[in-house]
């Protein structure tokens, strides 16, 4: 068990986070989303370096407010079964509507790595994307790969596998709201990290209560105070 | 203290627009990270893309822009299908007399013929002619603009007015959808998520004319708001109607999302992202003209089939006879009244009636509820048509009451029945028939009264 990580993948519908997912599994599956259906995940293994990743496909969604199914599933795996890694899978062709995604991820945990897919397609269209600066403004590794053509997934394994063993903290940059805001969430996080403690971002949990989330309410009170009962 | 307790006492904290606010607060990091993180060295494509979406959904010229696109299609649609139209009718009239010969040459009895040819032949070329052209031309015109990408820009600008009505921006696309199908559309309302919203959506879909009334509000605008003009003008000026009435429609979608959002639907419209594809060349032969063909030709069958037996049913009806009055004029005395205070009349609310089915078959029954009681002229072109209509007393407010029943009327039983499977409820479906059937009555009634009052006739 020592050796077995569990390894999420999120990302924006149509971001090559299936084709990842096979390229690194070789599993030849497919997961539908649509929305409203019951949402199944697809898993598979990954052997490296004597370890073993559970590779998690989440549903792709644009965001992560639980306003479909497929936005709660996403988000209830990646709070509440805490996968060792989270990958968030970009579009390097437009990452300024698929960045929105990666902050929300960040949010809610911390071993994050962000995944530029697509780069071959970007880097057709002009398009240059420094990763460094990236990786420090967002404090968890970004790394560019392609998919199709499975460039980019030495770093990618290397990364995921110095994460698990502690070779690399991440730090993920808080994102800090206007005061109006982060008063409110002052006022309330105290008392949600009484309730949830560390096990969930509190912070995070404040935020989602301020913005009257009511499917995460009752996810925490199933999953995490059942002997209150 | 439980966490039923701080959720409490965080809406309590909480304003409406934090939602708004976190949301844009993500998109300007996310913003600010690329800015930093991006450079360009070759973006003509982007750019051209990014140069494009400036102009379509500008705060200016967006809406303009809109209107003007949607009074293009109309006019390409309505100035180019008049001859085909006409040369069809006249095709079909030309048929006629030689089916009325052979039926004399095979001595068939009189109602067999009225039946077969004045009700089933003539009702169904009727549909043929008057709505084949139009789509032919409307459907491909629209997955042009479809597939160059210009539909999700509408989506966009539309998101705004939606939101302050309080419902979802992606019902623009579904009342798109309208256009061409309310059925369709109905199912289509399957893209918003949130159960409120879409129980607007399917509640005011009805409100954008699908292609079954296209035929209609063509005929009638052609007829009687454009009649003083010829030529060119002509055309513009059925088409400035047809946009107004399109307009119309629009409004009430959004009058009635608003005044259900604070009543029975209450509630904030969700977040959502909308994606904006790049513009791309339209794939002419694919997309284009195979799946306009495809179409206009299911359609076109559709109509067939539910005209051809109303076709036969309304012929039957207005030949049976009870006393010295048919079943069909029994109807039309009985709702005469109640029509005539809308400034319709009988006939035309029989025609709505019998038309549940479908609406394409509206015109043509309210024809041969005309033609069965009258003389039975030829109608060989829009000019009879129009000598129909003035012989049983309409006049421009007639066409124009017609056009507006029509627009705001119930939806077809194809469409009802979609709400039904939608909703899986029985008190939705029939407010999905209430609501319309209350405006339909309500706005020629206002107008028909108002023209009176003042006397503008």
């Amino acid at each position: 068990m020592v050796n077995e990580y569990r390894i999420a993948l999120a990302g924006n519908p149509n971001t090559g986070k299936s084709t990842l997912f096979n390229a690194l599994t070789g599993l030849r599956q497919h997961t539908g989303n649509w929305a409203g259906k019951t949402v199944s995940l697809a898993q598979g293994n990954v052997e490296y370096k004597h370890k073993t990743f559970h590779l998690i496909d989440l549903p792709g969604t644009y965001s992560l407010f639980s306003n479909s199914t497929d936005e709660e599933v996403a988000r209830n795996y990646i709070v509440f079964e805490k996968p060792d890694v989270t990958l968030v899978v970009l579009d390097a062709t437009s990452l300024e509507r698929n960045f929105n995604l990666a902050l929300q991820v960040l949010e809610m945990t911390k071993n994050v790595v962000i995944c530029i897919n697509l780069i071959d397609v970007a880097e057709q269209q002009g398009i240059q994307i420094n990763e460094r600066l990236l990786t420090n403004r967002l404090g968890v590794p970004v790394i560019k790969i392609s998919a199709r053509n499975k460039k980019g997934f030495p770093l990618l394994l290397d990364t995921i596998d110095r994460i698990v063993t502690g070779a690399i903290e991440c730090n993920p940059a808080p994102m800090t709201y206007p005061p109006m805001i982060e008063d409110k969430i002052k006022l309330i996080e105290p008392k949600v990290r009484e309730l949830v403690g560390n096990e969930i971002s509190s912070r995070w949990v404040s935020l989602r209560l301020l913005d009257g989330d009511e499917t995460l309410l009752n996810e925490i009170s199933k999953r995490l105070v059942p002997e209150e009962g | 203290m439980s966490i039923q307790d701080l959720y409490t006492e965080a809406q309590a904290l909480s304003t409406a627009e934090l939602r708004d606010d976190v949301v844009q607060h993500l998109y300007e990091r996310s913003h600010k990270l690329c800015h930093e993180g991006i450079s360009y060295t070759k973006t003509k494509r982007d750019t051209r893309t990014e140069k494009l979406d400036a102009i379509f959904t500008s705060p200016i010229f967006g809406f303009p822009i809109m209107i003007v696109m949607l009074g293009v299609l109309f006019y390409l649609t309505i100035a180019g299908a008049n001859i085909p139209s006409s040369i069809l009718a006249e095709f079909f009239g030309f048929l006629e007399g030689y089916l009325t010969s052979l039926f004399t040459y095979l001595h068939a009895p009189d109602w067999l013929h009225g039946m077969l040819v004045l009700g089933l032949y003539r009702g169904t070329t009727w549909v043929i002619s008057v709505m084949l052209p139009p789509m032919a031309i409307f459907f491909p015109a629209f997955s042009l603009l479809e597939n160059y990408g210009y539909l999700p820009r509408v989506a966009f600008n539309m998101d705004r007015l939606f939101k302050r009505v309080g419902a979802h921006g992606k019902q623009s696309l579904t009342m798109a959808m309208g256009f061409g199908c309310n059925a369709a559309a109905v199912i289509s309302t399957r893209i918003i998520e949130s159960p409120r919203e879409r129980m607007l959506a399917i509640l005011t879909n009805n409100f954008v004319p699908c292609n079954g009334r296209w035929g209609t509000l063509i005929v009638l605008a052609s007829l009687f708001m454009a009649a003083n003009f010829t030529g060119g003008i002509k055309s513009l000026v059925t088409t400035g109607v047809i946009v107004g009435i399109v307009l119309f429609g629009i409004i009430v979608t959004f009058f009635v999302s608003w005044v259900l959002s604070k009543t029975a639907l209450k509630g904030i419209p969700t977040h959502y992202t909308l994606e904006m594809p790049p513009y791309r060349k339209p794939k002419i032969f694919d997309t284009v003209i195979r799946s306009s063909l495809t179409k206009s030709w299911s359609v076109l069958v559709r109509a067939v089939k539910v005209a051809a037996p109303a076709a036969i049913l309304t012929w039957v009806f207005a030949n049976i006879y009870i006393g010295d009055t048919s079943i069909l004029m029994y109807a039309v005395e009985f709702l005469d009244p109640f029509g005539k205070m809308l400034g319709l009349d009988g006939y035309i609310l029989m025609a709505f009636i019998l038309g549940l089915p479908a609406n394409e078959i509206v015109l043509p029954i309210l024809l041969m509820g005309y033609l069965s009681t009258g003389s039975l002229t030829e109608v060989d072109n829009l000019v009879d048509l129009k000598q129909i209509f003035l012989d049983h007393g309409w006049t421009w407010l007639t066409a124009l009451n017609m056009m507006l029943f029509s627009l705001l009327h119930y939806p077809c039983g194809t469409t009802l029945l979609n709400i039904y499977k939608e909703t899986k409820s029985k008190k939705w479906t029939f407010l999905a028939f209430a609501i319309p059937t209350v405006l339909a009555i309500l706005v020629p009634l206002i107008i028909t009264q108002t023209v009176r009052m003042f006397d503008l006739m």
